[in-house]
C-alpha cells in the first residue's frame, strides 16, 4: 500500500523524464483514504434519498426487501470500488525541485508544485482523524488558486514529509533532505487559555448574533404568544453564536507560535490540532487589528497576509491576541530589521482639512514610512494598522478625486504579493506625489537586500 | 479649462524625464464609437415625431446630441491625460482627469507583459499593453499605442524584468 519505497532524490537523476511521475514510483496516501474518498457518492445518495422521500417509500413498499437490500450493498460496492480505484490512482512524488501529485479517475489532473514558491505547509488533524492516526498536509504555492491537500497521511509520514518539503525548499542538499528530519523549534508565545476567553468575551463578533436575538425573542412571543415559535427563532441564532464563542475558542485553544530555521510555526486547537509552518520571508502585509474594547487593555490581533490562497481556518492569523509589546517583539522575528514601535510612532496623522472630506473617522487615518516599512493606519473605533516591508511591494499608486483635489488631498496604495492593497487615505497631495516616487525607490532598494527564496542559501 | 492645465502639469517629484502621450488614432477611434453609437438614438428621436405629426418631440434628438458633444469633449479630455514615462527601474503610467491615478511598477515586479489588439483597433494601427504583476490589483496598461512601439516596449520590459527580476 503505502509501504512503496519512498523516492528520494538519490533515485530520481536520469531517470525521470520531465514533469510526469513514471509507472511504478511515487508514493500513495494512507490506505484509510478510500473510506473518505466513498464518503461523497454515498452523501450524494443520500441527499438525492431525502430529497425524494414521497417517491421513495411508494417505491419501497412496491419492492421486496430483499431486492433493496441487495441493490444497497450492489451500491456499498461500486462506492467502495469508487474509492479504492481513486486511491489507487493518486500518487504523489517529491523531487528535487517540485512536489508532482497526481489525481483523478475520471479527469486526471497533474499538479506540479514548485518547492522554492512554497508558501506554507499546514498540518491538519481533525478530530476523528486524529483517532485514526491520520493527518491532512496543505500546500499552498503561488500561483495557484486553491490549496493542494495530501489527505489523509500517516502521522509520522506527514510529519516527515513536511520537513523533507521544507527542507528541499531551504534548499539543503538533495541527498540529505529525506533525512533531514524535523527541525528544532523554539516556542516564542503561547496564548494563554484565560487571556484569549476575556478577548473572545470583549470582541464584537462574539455579541453580533446574541443581541438581535434576545431582541427578536419578545417581539415574537408578543405576536404570536408562544413561547415555543419564540425559542425555535433563538435556534439559528445561537447556532451562529456558539460557533463565533465556543467554536472560535476552541480552535484557537493553545495558540502557539514557535521558531524554527524552517519558519514559523503556528500551532493550535484543542479537539482538532492545527499546525501551519510559514517560511521565512513569505511574509507580504501584516495586520494589527485592535477592536475598539481591547484598546484599554492594549491587546492586539496580529493577521498575516501570505502570497497564494489565505488559508480558510485561520484567517492569515498569526496571533489571536497579545500585549502590544509581545506583538512588536514577535514580528521582529517575522520580519528582521523591523522596529514595530518606532514605525507606529512615526505615524503622521491626516491633515487637519481631511475632515471636510471624512468629517468624523479622519483622526482614524494615518501614514508613516520608515526604512524597511510602509504603514498605514485606519478606522476610528476598530484600529488597522497595516505593515508591508518595502521589498514585497509590487507596485505603488497614487489616486485623487475631484472632491480630494479641492482639499489637496490624495490616497496612495501599494499592492503587494498577496493579492492585497494597504491603502493610505488623506494625504497631503505634494506629500503624497513625494511619497510615491520615495516608495517606488524605496520597494526597488528594498527588493536588493530581500532574502533569496531558498533560505539556506544564502544570498 | 482649469482642469487640463492640472492634467498636463507633471506630478511633482518627477520632473525632468519625458512623459510620451498616446497615440491620436486612440482618440479618433474613441470617437467615431462615440458618434456611432449615438448617431441612430438622435436620428431616431429627430426623425420619427415629424412622421408622426408631433415636431415638438423632435427636441428630444437633443439628448442625445448633448451626450455626444460633452462625450466628444470628454474622450479628447481624457486622451490628453494618458502617458507613461520609462525610468532606469520602473514604469510609470499616468491617466484620469477627474479621478487621476499614477501607477508605479518597477521592472524587477512584472511577471507578464502582454500585447494585444482588437479588430477595431488593428483597422486603427494602435495596440495595448498589458503589465501584471503578482498584485492583480495591479492595474496597468497602456492603450494606443503604435504596435511597433508597443512590441518595443513589451521587448524592452521583458528584458529590464530579467535583469532585475527578484522573488516575491
Amino acid at each position: 500500500m503505502s509501504g512503496e519505497p519512498a523516492l528520494g532524490a538519490a533515485a530520481v537523476p536520469g531517470g525521470i523524464p520531465e514533469r510526469e511521475i513514471p509507472a511504478g514510483q511515487g508514493r500513495r496516501l494512507h490506505p484509510l483514504t478510500p473510506w473518505r474518498r466513498a464518503w461523497a457518492p454515498l452523501a450524494g445518495l443520500f441527499a438525492v434519498m431525502v430529497q425524494n422521500v414521497e417517491e421513495l417509500r411508494r417505491w419501497t413498499s412496491s419492492v421486496a426487501l430483499g431486492w433493496l437490500l441487495l441493490s444497497l450493498a450492489l451500491f456499498l460496492a461500486c462506492a467502495g470500488l469508487y474509492g479504492f480505484l481513486s486511491w489507487r490512482v493518486t500518487r504523489f512524488l517529491v523531487t528535487d525541485t517540485e512536489l508532482r501529485i497526481r489525481t483523478g479517475l475520471l479527469f486526471r489532473r497533474s499538479a506540479h508544485l514548485r518547492l522554492d514558491r512554497i508558501q506554507s505547509i499546514d498540518v491538519s488533524r481533525p478530530l476523528l482523524a486524529r483517532l485514526l492516526g491520520v493527518a491532512k498536509l496543505r500546500m499552498e504555492v503561488v500561483g495557484s488558486r486553491s490549496a493542494d491537500e495530501l489527505a489523509f497521511l500517516g502521522e509520522n509520514e506527514a510529519r516527515d514529509l513536511r520537513a523533507e518539503l521544507l527542507a528541499r525548499a531551504a534548499g539543503i542538499a538533495p541527498e540529505a533532505a529525506p533525512n533531514a528530519g524535523e527541525a528544532p523549534a523554539l516556542a516564542l508565545h503561547e496564548v494563554d487559555p484565560k487571556t484569549l476567553a476575556w478577548s473572545l468575551v470583549l470582541r464584537g463578533r462574539t455579541w453580533a448574533f446574541l443581541v438581535p436575538g434576545a431582541a427578536l425573542i419578545p417581539v415574537v412571543w408578543l405576536t404570536t404568544n408562544n413561547l415555543v415559535a419564540a425559542l425555535l427563532v433563538l435556534l439559528p441564532l445561537i447556532a451562529a453564536n456558539w460557533r463565533a464563542s465556543v467554536g472560535s475558542y476552541l480552535t484557537l485553544y493553545g495558540w502557539t507560535v514557535s521558531e524554527s530555521p524552517d519558519g514559523l510555526r503556528l500551532d493550535h486547537g484543542l479537539l482538532q490540532r492545527d499546525h501551519a509552518t510559514v517560511p521565512p520571508g513569505r511574509v507580504q502585509c501584516v495586520r494589527l487589528v485592535e477592536p475598539l474594547l481591547w484598546r484599554p487593555r492594549g491587546w492586539v490581533r496580529v493577521e498575516l497576509d501570505v502570497a497564494g490562497t489565505r488559508s480558510g481556518n485561520r484567517e492569515g492569523l498569526l496571533l489571536p491576541v497579545a500585549s502590544r509589546a509581545e506583538a512588536a517583539a514577535l514580528l521582529g522575528r517575522v520580519l528582521p530589521d523591523v522596529d514595530i514601535a518606532a514605525a507606529l510612532a512615526a505615524i503622521r496623522p491626516a491633515p487637519e482639512r481631511a475632515r471636510w472630506a471624512m468629517p468624523v473617522w479622519r483622526t482614524g487615518y494615518g501614514h508613516a514610512a520608515t526604512p524597511t516599512l510602509f504603514v498605514a493606519r485606519r478606522g476610528r473605533l476598530r484600529r488597522v494598522h497595516e505593515l508591508v516591508p518595502h521589498a514585497k511591494v509590487q507596485s505603488v499608486r497614487l489616486t485623487q478625486g475631484p472632491r480630494a483635489r479641492l482639499l489637496r488631498l490624495a490616497d496612495v496604495h501599494v499592492d503587494h504579493g498577496a493579492d492585497g492593497t494597504a491603502t493610505a487615505r488623506l494625504l497631503d497631495a505634494g506629500y503624497a506625489a513625494d511619497e510615491v516616487a520615495a516608495q517606488a525607490n524605496r520597494s526597488r532598494l528594498g527588493r536588493r537586500s530581500a532574502a533569496p527564496d531558498r533560505w539556506l542559501t544564502g544570498p | 479649462m482649469h482642469m487640463d492645465e492640472v492634467a498636463a502639469q507633471p506630478p511633482p517629484g518627477t520632473s525632468g524625464d519625458t512623459w510620451r502621450p498616446v497615440m491620436p488614432g486612440l482618440l479618433t477611434m474613441r470617437r467615431l464609437v462615440l458618434v456611432s453609437c449615438l448617431t441612430p438614438p438622435a436620428l431616431l428621436a429627430a426623425v420619427l415625431p415629424l412622421l408622426l405629426g408631433a415636431p415638438a418631440w423632435s427636441l428630444l434628438a437633443l439628448v442625445p446630441l448633448t451626450a455626444g458633444v460633452w462625450g466628444w469633449w470628454a474622450l479628447g479630455r481624457n486622451w490628453r491625460s494618458w502617458c507613461y514615462q520609462e525610468r532606469d527601474d520602473d514604469l510609470l503610467i499616468r491617466r484620469g482627469v477627474l479621478w487621476q491615478q499614477l501607477t508605479v511598477v518597477p521592472y524587477g515586479r512584472m511577471q507578464l507583459v502582454e500585447v494585444t489588439s482588437g479588430p477595431l483597433e488593428r483597422r486603427f494601427g494602435l495596440a495595448r499593453l498589458q503589465l501584471h504583476t503578482a498584485a492583480a490589483a495591479t492595474d496597468a496598461s497602456v492603450p494606443g499605442l503604435a504596435p511597433a512601439e508597443a512590441e518595443r516596449l513589451r521587448d524592452r520590459l521583458t528584458e529590464l524584468g530579467e535583469a532585475r527580476s527578484a522573488g516575491l
